[in-house]
């Protein structure tokens, strides 16, 4: 399958997304589709609205009372700021991964399990399964499996990043958001959590904003530019860094500002 | 010259620190010293007799107890529940602003004008009468701004990223708050709630005309009774009864067991927040 192909089904479509926060326009008219099962890295200097433009995506500005969306996310088709669907149904369909790992105050298992417990309707033998399978997929479960009733901030910085993950895919989510999901970790850890980004791209899409280009190269299928609140280039990754079409893109890899 | 003033500064606030130190000495001396002697099985778990000269303070300590559940029971799930309001749900505006101005004044309002208060709501209004009830619920008015306060400070100090994580999985508002939110704020509801309920417990102006006896051979049956309450009783036995130099010893025993239940409940806080603490952190 070709990557031009791949796009005629993309598995998220945004069309003309406008964000302002109060006064202030952060994201200016962003179009772009993510296809499916495929990693896409979102680069740029600070500020330049990547974070935002990841939270638009499971709706996470809701809580801010100032945040003001226009345009439309599809995803499937759907446009997820329809006033008929669901938000909580939405953050289902897509998890996300927090630059700082949050783990929250309870056991391991508790963690993994708190998503499925929160839908309802998952006990016993079937939820210890999804434990398991969730650790293993998140890379986890040799280095816990005999801890599981341990606290999750009892971890290293490392394994409570891939706790997170094994968190987030025990929802069984069609896309995962991570937010420089390394960027807080020791490079061994960071390197285990690309392996795993990797091998998860089998099952899942996945949108990662990062600000370590060499991240960007090392997984990511596409990677998109932003600057000031706009997609400067969003092409197949390895085209945008060894022939970028803007100067700005330019400038941007071969580390002029950042 | 910096450093003599340096000096002086630092040991001028050792002093201030002492002399508060000094006031709370002397008072728990002066009580075990003077209360000490009279306090027995007898003192503790009797009822009083011949006009309160002889007998124990049975149904005192009981009506402190019975009264400070009620002040519970009505204002922790009441503060609580509006701590919560305001701290995750109310949008910051003028009205949001103004309730939590209010609620900061009524902490300051004398505790005469809730006893005042309580007699025109809960005695008269309501129709419980001069009760285990209406005393409760009128320190349970008493302490709810203080319990409010408490608890937005410790749902404040819960980390968003609880929140955030919580809702990215698929939780609604509600989910979030009662399993990820409301869990890790408990240990700093409980120690305000129980402050605040160990000042109520020792209240006297409040419960003064909405239950309270001066004088009783029974315990209270139901929550419509009358009581009698230890401060009260201090109150009686020190400055109004007829015989106050002969019953002195009685009411120094009587503060000394109400200052061993109030720290008897300031103890349980600091261990129920303590095993709270460990809990999440095992």
């Amino acid at each position: 399958m070709s990557m031009s192909e791949n796009l005629d089904a993309a598995k998220l479509k945004v069309r003309d997304l406008r964000l302002s926060f109060g006064d202030k326009e952060v994201l200016k008219g962003i179009s772009m589709d993510i296809p499916e099962k495929e990693i896409v890295a979102l680069i740029g200097p600070s500020g330049c609205g990547k974070s935002t433009l990841l939270r638009a995506i499971n709706r996470m500005h809701d809580l801010v009372p100032i945040a003001r969306v226009s345009g439309e996310i599809f995803l499937d088709g759907k446009n997820i700021y329809d006033k008929e669907l669901d938000v909580v149904d939405i953050r289902r369909r897509i998890g996300m991964v927090f630059q700082k790992p949050n783990p929250f105050p309870k056991s391991i298992a508790e963690n993994v399990a708190y998503g499925l417990k929160i839908a309802g309707g998952t006990s016993g033998k079937n939820l210890q399964d999804v434990i398991k399978t969730s650790l293993e997929g998140a890379a986890l479960w040799d280095e816990v499996k005999d801890s599981l009733d341990k606290s999750g901030l009892a971890l290293s910085g490392g394994q409570q990043q891939r706790l997170c993950i094994a968190r987030a895919i025990a929802v069984k989510p069609e896309i995962i958001l991570m937010d420089e999901p390394t960027s807080a970790l020791d490079p061994i850890s960071a390197n285990k959590v690309e392996k795993l980004m990797l091998e998860l791209k089998k099952d899942y899409t996945i949108i990662v904003v990062t600000h370590n280009m060499q991240q960007a190269q090392r997984v990511a299928d596409r990677t998109a530019f932003m600057y000031l609140g706009e997609v400067i280039e969003y092409r197949p990754t390895r085209e945008l860094f060894e022939s970028p079409i803007h100067d700005l893109t330019k400038n941007y890899i071969s580390g002029d500002f950042g | 010259m910096r450093k003599a003033k340096q000096w002086i500064g630092i040991n001028l606030m050792l002093v201030f620190t002492l002399i508060v130190a000094a006031f709370l000495g002397i008072v728990v001396y002066d009580l075990l010293y003077k209360g000490s002697s009279v306090i027995s099985f007898e003192f503790v778990f009797d009822f009083p007799r011949n006009g309160n000269t002889e007998g124990g303070i049975w149904p005192a300590t009981v009506g402190t107890a019975l009264v400070t559940l009620i002040t519970a029971l009505f204002s922790i799930p009441l503060g609580v529940g509006a701590a919560v309001y305001l701290n995750e749900y109310a949008k910051e505006n003028w009205m949001t602003q103004l309730i939590r101005a209010s609620i900061r004044n009524l902490a300051g309002v004398p505790s005469i004008i809730y006893g005042l208060f309580g007699v025109a709501i809960f005695v008269n209004g309501l129709g419980f009468g001069a009760s285990v009830l209406a005393a409760g619920m009128t320190l349970g008015l008493l302490t709810l701004p203080y319990i409010i306060t408490t608890s937005e400070e410790a749902l404040k100090t819960v980390p968003d990223s609880y929140r955030e994580g919580a809702l990215a999985l698929g939780a609604t508002k509600w989910q979030a708050i009662r399993t990820n939110v409301l869990p890790n704020a408990v240990p700093g509801i409980l120690t305000g709630a129980i402050l605040g309920l160990s000042r109520a417990a020792g209240e006297t102006a409040p419960i003064l005309f909405t239950g309270a006896l001066y004088y009783l051979r029974y315990l209270p049956q139901s929550v419509f009774d009358p009581f009698m309450v230890l401060p009260y009783h201090l109150y009686i036995l020190s400055t109004q009864h007829h015989a106050m130099e002969e019953v002195r010893p009685l009411a120094y025993g009587t503060a000394l067991v109400l200052i061993s239940l109030i720290l008897l409940l300031n103890i349980s806080a600091f261990i129920l927040r303590y095993r709270f603490r460990k809990a999440q952190m095992r």
